[in-house]
């Protein structure tokens, strides 16, 4: 009796193709707003911020990006470490090649620059197919990997051969470096944020996401009906590995400060983000955002009842931890492997009738 | 001197080589029987070498009790995978059962490390060590002999698996499994009893793996590492193809060897993490299925 979506009537062009067609999305989209802009942003602590919100809105631009070349284009990729490492690199030559340049800018180039890269190791995909595919993204992981690690230039020659990010200023509020505020932090990178979702969104809706769609349903058949598959693919790949690039930037030079190749951009990594994206769901946006959500809280979750609840050793803890996690992967897939965000749709389906549901 | 050099690092390749088939072995027998591409083969390794190491420490069973238990033990984690996952994913997508096995092998990885501990452990079954005297005093070659027994023993093991799957009938019905699940269902193939043998197989052949793995650098962590070495001997054998995965596997061996002796000081070293996947892209380009796979046709 709550929720009703009936008497919602569109009666022009414009409410039928709005984004959130039902009046209560838009109210839910803009209350969650809200409180994003307008409440966090004074609760916030160092903790919460480096934990949890940021690691969660990083994740989830990279989740985003990998869904649309996964989710909506069928094109199984394990190299997101490596693509995370292209974004982060990218951006610190350019912090420190070009320190008075605007961070917009960085992390668009950064992202740019990912696209190129990730274009170039999608040509393989005109050819190869399913798991065939998957282990030459692989190739795109460990020879990234390895560059960045082999290759001075990529860190500006210095001893440890990490990287770490140099003080920058956005409209004169310190955005990156270790003394900025976990505010401005927050809410610079919520607004890249949302703005790249809204556009994903929009992208997955029109021209480009129905033909990825009628990739990953059929190539032969998409091709018959007149996509031409090269450029279709090929654009997954780009615009995929520029939203995984900007996660890449934001997560070096705005979450973490600092990184280094092998340890921040391995194969683990990869798999993290396939995790995200099978757990949210396959093929939606909103999914990308659940899916990180879950995986970033779980471990903290799991740490915090097992370490401080039960007592036990860290070590311990954490073998405990990989157990569980695998578990729950398991156990999400058999229950409902289209992930999470069907999961929402469900419980939409079951309000709508409650509490009358025959 | 240089010829007998490269001769060297060819046959050290070679040997390497026959390893990575060992693993990609195992992944060819479940992508073939149920589809499923199994990323737990490295953990399987891992745990089974785990579980011999244990067994033998903490009970102090001989060598030949403690490989049959360990036996017994992949046997019973077969039925117990198959119970608990496979039996619930039937008729799931490619993608899902291969996150299931990545699942997995988060799960086998704690599972293992909190039963014996996550120290690197030596395992000493007999097998013989050192270079052989043989071909050094004769030829003037450095060979292990590990690594001798090691390829004798995956000739072997290949042998015994080409005999089982051509003549024996669990072996015809798992083939026939492997070329249509449908059909051989509705012949009276039980697909249950098949995916459990096809499992266990896959974990004897990961104990094998295991224990020449473990004998070369002991049981560690790194072991579950291996199974990203038999990925590009895959994709350049076939996945469906077990000469494929002994070929690819000889091939990666031998060319990534020689790149890192002669190429390697080039371009700054310890390229063999991503030259064996570049070497495979490069067949990939001319063959798509890889150089023994079934050739995929497509249909709309």
């Amino acid at each position: 009796m709550l929720y009703r979506e009936v008497g919602q009537f569109k009666t022009s062009y414009q409410s039928d193709q709005a984004i959130f067609t039902i009046l209560q999305d838009r109210w839910f989209i803009a209350l969650l707003l809200i409180v994003a802009f307008g409440v966090v942003p004074f609760l916030i602590n160092d903790y919460f911020a480096n934990a949890v919100l940021l690691p969660f809105l990083v994740y989830a631009m990279a989740a985003i990006g990998l869904n649309i070349l996964t989710g909506y284009c069928g094109q199984l990729s394990l190299g997101t470490g490596a693509f995370l490492g292209v974004g982060a690199y990218s951006a610190f030559k350019m912090m420190t090649a070009f320190p008075e340049l605007n961070l917009i800018l960085v992390f668009l180039s950064s992202g740019l620059v990912t696209a190129c890269v990730g274009m170039f190791f999608g040509l393989p995909s005109l050819r190869i197919k399913g798991f065939y595919l998957a282990v030459a993204t692989l190739a795109a992981q460990f020879f990234i990997v390895w560059l960045f690690y082999r290759v001075p230039w990529f860190f500006n020659y210095n001893a440890t051969g990490q990287i770490s990010a140099p003080p920058r200023e956005f409209l004169g509020v310190l955005i990156t470096g270790p003394e900025a505020k976990p505010w401005a932090t927050y809410l610079f990178a919520l607004s890249f944020v949302t703005i790249f979702a809204l556009l994903a969104k929009n992208l997955v809706r029109g021209r480009a996401g129905r033909a990825w769609m009628a990739i990953r349903d059929m190539d032969i058949a998409a091709e018959i009906i007149g996509i031409r598959p090269l450029q279709t693919k090929l654009m997954a790949f780009g615009i995929s590995s520029f939203y995984v690039g900007i996660a890449g930037a934001m997560m070096f030079a705005v979450w973490l400060g600092a990184a280094e190749a092998g340890e921040t951009f391995g194969i683990d990594q990869s798999f993290l983000v396939l995790f995200m994206i099978i757990i949210g769901g396959l093929g939606s946006i909103l999914g990308s955002f659940l899916g990180a959500a879950f995986m970033v809280l779980m471990p903290i979750l799991l740490k915090q009842a097992m370490v401080d609840g039960m007592g036990l050793a860290a070590v311990t803890a954490k073998h405990v931890e990989f157990i569980i996690m695998g578990v729950l992967i398991v156990f999400f897939l058999i229950v409902e492997p289209h992930g999470l965000a069907r999961l929402w749709q469900i419980t939409k389906e079951k309000l709508r009738l409650w509490p009358f549901p025959h | 001197m240089a010829f007998l050099f490269f001769m060297e690092t060819v046959i050290s390749g070679l040997l390497t080589g026959v390893m990575y088939s060992l693993v990609a072995i195992g992944f060819v027998l479940i992508f073939k029987a149920s589809g499923v591409f199994n990323f737990a083969q490295g953990v399987l390794a891992l745990f089974a070498g785990l579980t011999l190491v244990g067994l033998m420490e903490n009970f102090g069973l001989p060598a030949w009790l403690a490989i049959i238990a360990t036996i017994g033990v992949m046997i019973v984690l077969a039925w117990l995978i198959e119970l608990l996952i496979l039996r619930h994913l039937v008729n799931q997508e490619h993608i899902i059962l291969f996150m299931a096995t990545l699942g997995l092998a988060y799960i086998l990885e704690g599972f293992g490390d909190i039963i014996w501990g996550s120290d690197v452990k030596v395992l000493d079954i007999g097998l013989p060590q050192g270079a052989s005297d043989f071909l050094l005093d004769g030829y003037g070659l450095y060979v292990e002999k590990l690594e001798i027994v090691a390829a004798a023993i995956a000739t072997i093991l290949v042998i015994v698996l080409a005999i089982f799957f051509q003549k024996t009938r669990i072996g015809r019905a798992l083939r026939a499994v492997a070329d249509n699940h449908q059909a051989a269902l509705s012949i009276g193939i039980s697909l249950r009893t098949i995916w459990i043998t096809v499992w266990s197989v896959a974990g004897v052949v990961a104990l094998v793996a295991g224990v020449m793995w473990g004998s070369k650098s002991g049981i560690q962590f790194s072991l579950s590492l291996i199974a990203l070495k038999a990925l590009p001997v895959l994709i350049l054998g076939g996945f469906t193809s077990i000469p494929g995965a002994i070929v690819g596997g000889l091939i990666i061996g031998v060319g990534e060897k020689v790149a890192e002796v002669y190429l390697g000081p080039f371009v700054g070293g310890a390229i063999e993490n991503w030259f064996a996947y570049m070497l495979a892209l490069v067949f990939l380009m001319f063959r798509p299925q890889g150089l023994f796979g079934d050739k995929i046709i497509e249909r709309v």
